[in-house]
């Protein structure tokens, strides 16, 4: 249990305020926010939730939503006014000082929004203090921050002062100095959001490659929906001091909680966030290789579409025909369909984000294939799914319209080709 | 009417006799200290000839401002040797440095327990208040009685009257110290002490040198009051003066007090900025060895642009 789960929070509460375990008994006996307004701020109200080792956990909310109060009782810089914080399986509150000062020094480190460097320090002596703080010889701790100012991409600058360095490098320093301390945890508060933002998007990338080259437990706080999307492993969104919800980026943003999660998600940059697996369609306009043309104009008359997606023996994607090649192969006797096979037909993966599918979706009328690793057909997003992906509108619900290439050719011309061409199976 | 009377005059008059019967061994201790820390520096400057103090003050002066302080700092010592305050100057001198660096010693701390805990900020502010507020005079008479004539009372006052700013700019350093660079002193497992050490004193220094210079101003500014209990120096010239109506001394010592005045002034107020050539110097000091240490590490040195800009 306690290998996997790196952090814990237990019905955590926090007050401020002169009675702060008067607001909590009232808000644990159902009060809300507003009702405790007159002893004081109610800043997290019941918070559980779970990190596990390795992962990136957000949490998400406007200001005074109460995220940073929240990530400071996970390092205990303030007391819960109730509930448990665990770390790496040891309860962190109400333990000593001493003690929890030595779960900061060696599980716990975290990053600033404005920085927090010691301006006074060059940038080595910055990443390097965590080492000091934990007591590791000044050689040591030299020689483990230049390894660390390298890793954050700071090479020659161990001997600036953090004044002359522009605010991505200070972060840079910021993010080195909690590597260099070497704890499993990571708390960021609000890291990147006083960076600009080209080079907010260089840091989120560097942070995920630093995770998955580290492995380190990220827990961090943002107010930037699409930089929790875009971080996050799970979400956790927060408004009045209480975690309305738990999920993965794609969950929240797909099966919001309540309305305020479904407000607050109608800004993100969907196309980044959703995948091609989330908004696909089922086939519906699709024959095997070895069923002929016979059946695959019998299925687009059905369908009224002028293409269908043809599979293989084994199932696996083969390609798109359409329906002027297929009459014609019908009205010439022949029976193989690979013949006439399109190479146009676009196929992803199902992780693909929707912003890649854009483009394909413009150039070709088709619907797109999105294929597993084994080249299996799981399902099309036609450009209208697409449309109604990236506009957040519901594909399921009303009668839609054609999803799919509108027939080109008349039905009747259809039935009649085939009734002419069924002299030796009297298949219509 | 007449017969409402507070008898807060009398209550503190019995307060003094009593502890200078009961303490009165302690006070002998205390002053002799003092005179002992006073005669000490006063030897150090009177002794040597006044071209070695002129040119020792002139190398400080260079060092901290540079060439027009210097000159400036030259001009006005040769001036007040000049109207023959020489001696009277350096007593003076004596007196100011023994008494702000006492006041210092006392204040600063002071200073640091009134930013760490609001019950003893709340203690100490409205006794500030009051030491800042009593007419200097008042603290030489109880100061005589305990200390009797000569320098020792004058220095005790002084530290008195002049101990207000040292705390008061302290605290407000200490507490002025951006928030989350303290927290990230806390968040890596560093100890109040360690913070205090490397992160909050440092921080705060240029309040609390501007609090010091303001120390020294203060103890300039009352050292000439202590005169009157028979302190010496150029507070006395000034007291014999106003007794006399002698306009021609009183200037002359007024202006020796000036001058000093202003070069303290300058001299510490030059220390708080840190962007002094003093400065730069003690700053090369301390990041010599990091130097030599990125070299042995092998790390190329800063000729490339920065990564993320």
């Amino acid at each position: 249990m306690t290998e996997t789960i790196a952090v814990k929070a237990d019905r955590l509460y926090k007050a401020f305020g002169r009675r702060p375990h008067e607001m909590v008994k009232k808000l644990t006996g159902g009060a809300t926010r507003d009702e405790v307004a007159s002893l004081g701020t109610a800043a997290v109200i019941d918070a559980s939730f779970e990190v596990r080792r390795g992962e990136i956990f957000v949490v998400m909310g406007l200001s005074g939503s109460g995220k940073s109060t929240l990530i400071r009782m996970l390092n205990g810089l303030l007391d819960a006014t109730s509930g448990t914080v665990t770390v790496a399986g040891q309860s962190i509150t109400g333990i000593p000082a001493k003690q929890l000062r030595d779960v900061r020094r060696n599980n716990v480190s975290m990053v600033f929004q404005h920085f927090a460097l010691l301006p006074h320090r060059t940038v080595i002596d910055n990443v390097a203090y965590g080492l000091e703080v934990q007591g590791v010889a000044r050689a040591e701790r030299l020689e483990r921050a230049s390894t660390i100012i390298r890793l954050v991409g700071l090479d020659g600058w161990a001997d600036s002062l953090p004044s002359e360095l522009s605010g991505g490098m200070q972060q840079r320093v910021g993010l080195g100095r909690a590597l260099a301390a070497d704890t499993d945890v990571l708390l960021m508060d609000e890291a990147f959001s006083a960076l600009d933002p080209l080079i907010r998007r260089e840091m989120q990338e560097q942070l995920i490659e630093l995770q998955a080259e580290l492995g380190k437990t990220i827990i961090f706080i943002t107010h930037d929906l699409n930089e929790a999307m875009f971080l996050g492993d799970r979400i956790a969104v927060m408004r009045d001091g209480r975690i309305v919800q738990i999920g993965t980026p794609e969950e929240i943003l797909t099966d919001p909680a309540n309305d305020y999660v479904a407000q607050f998600v109608q800004d993100v940059d969907r196309a980044r966030v959703l995948t091609a697996a989330s908004v696909m369609e089922p086939v519906r306009s699709v024959v095997t290789i070895t069923a002929g043309p016979r059946a695959a104009l019998r299925t687009m008359r059905d369908l009224q579409t002028s293409a269908t997606f043809v599979l293989n023996r084994d199932r696996s994607f083969a390609g798109v025909v359409r329906d002027r090649d297929v009459l014609r192969q019908v009205k010439a006797g022949e029976t193989d369909l690979r013949s006439i096979i399109r190479g146009d037909a676009t196929s992803v993966t199902p992780d693909t984000p929707l912003v890649d599918l854009v483009e394909p979706s413009v150039g070709s009328d088709l619907a797109i294939a999105v294929v597993d690793a084994k080249n299996r057909l799981l399902g099309v997003i036609p450009r209208v799914t697409l449309l109604a992906a990236l506009g957040n509108v519901s594909t399921t619900t009303g009668e839609l319209p054609v999803i799919e290439p509108p027939a080109t050719i008349s039905t009747k011309v259809i039935t009649e080709t085939l009734r002419e061409t069924a002299l030796e199976g009297a298949e219509l | 009417m007449n017969d409402f009377r507070l008898p807060l005059g009398t209550i503190v008059e019995g307060f003094i006799d009593y502890i200078t019967e009961t303490f009165g061994f302690l006070f002998d201790f205390i002053r002799a200290v003092f005179k002992g820390a006073f005669e000490l520096v006063d030897v150090l400057l009177v002794s040597p000839p006044f071209w070695v103090i002129i040119v020792v003050a002139a190398a400080l002066a260079y060092f901290t401002r540079g060439w027009k302080f210097t000159l400036g700092t030259v001009a006005g010592l040769v001036v007040i040797l000049g109207v023959d305050q020489w001696e009277n100057a350096m007593d003076t001198l004596a007196l100011v440095l023994v008494a702000s660096l006492l006041a210092i010693v006392f204040s600063v701390p002071l200073g640091i327990l009134a930013a760490k805990s609001k019950v003893a900020s709340r203690i100490i502010k409205p006794i500030l208040d009051f030491m800042q507020t009593m007419p200097a005079f008042v603290y030489l008479i109880p100061a005589l009685i305990l200390f009797r004539v000569g320098v020792v009372p004058g220095i005790v006052a002084t530290i008195i009257f002049a101990m207000a700013p040292g705390v008061r700019l302290t605290e407000l350093g200490i507490r002025g110290v951006d928030h989350e660079v303290v927290e990230a002193g806390q968040a890596f497992g560093a100890s109040p002490w360690r913070i205090l050490r490397q992160i909050q004193l440092p921080l705060a220094m240029p309040t609390i040198m501007a609090g010091i210079n303001q120390v020294i101003m203060l103890s300039l500014s009352m050292v000439v009051i202590s005169g009157m209990v028979g302190a010496g120096g150029l507070g006395a010239e000034v007291v014999a003066s106003l007794n006399r109506i002698d306009v021609a001394l009183g200037f002359e010592a007024g202006l020796a007090v000036v001058i000093l005045a202003i070069y303290l002034d300058r001299l510490t107020a030059a220390l708080g900025t840190g962007g002094t050539p003093l400065g730069r110097f003690f700053g090369s000091l301390r990041r010599r060895p990091r130097a030599v240490v990125a070299a042995a590490d092998d790390v190329p040195a800063r000729t490339h642009e920065p990564v993320a800009v």
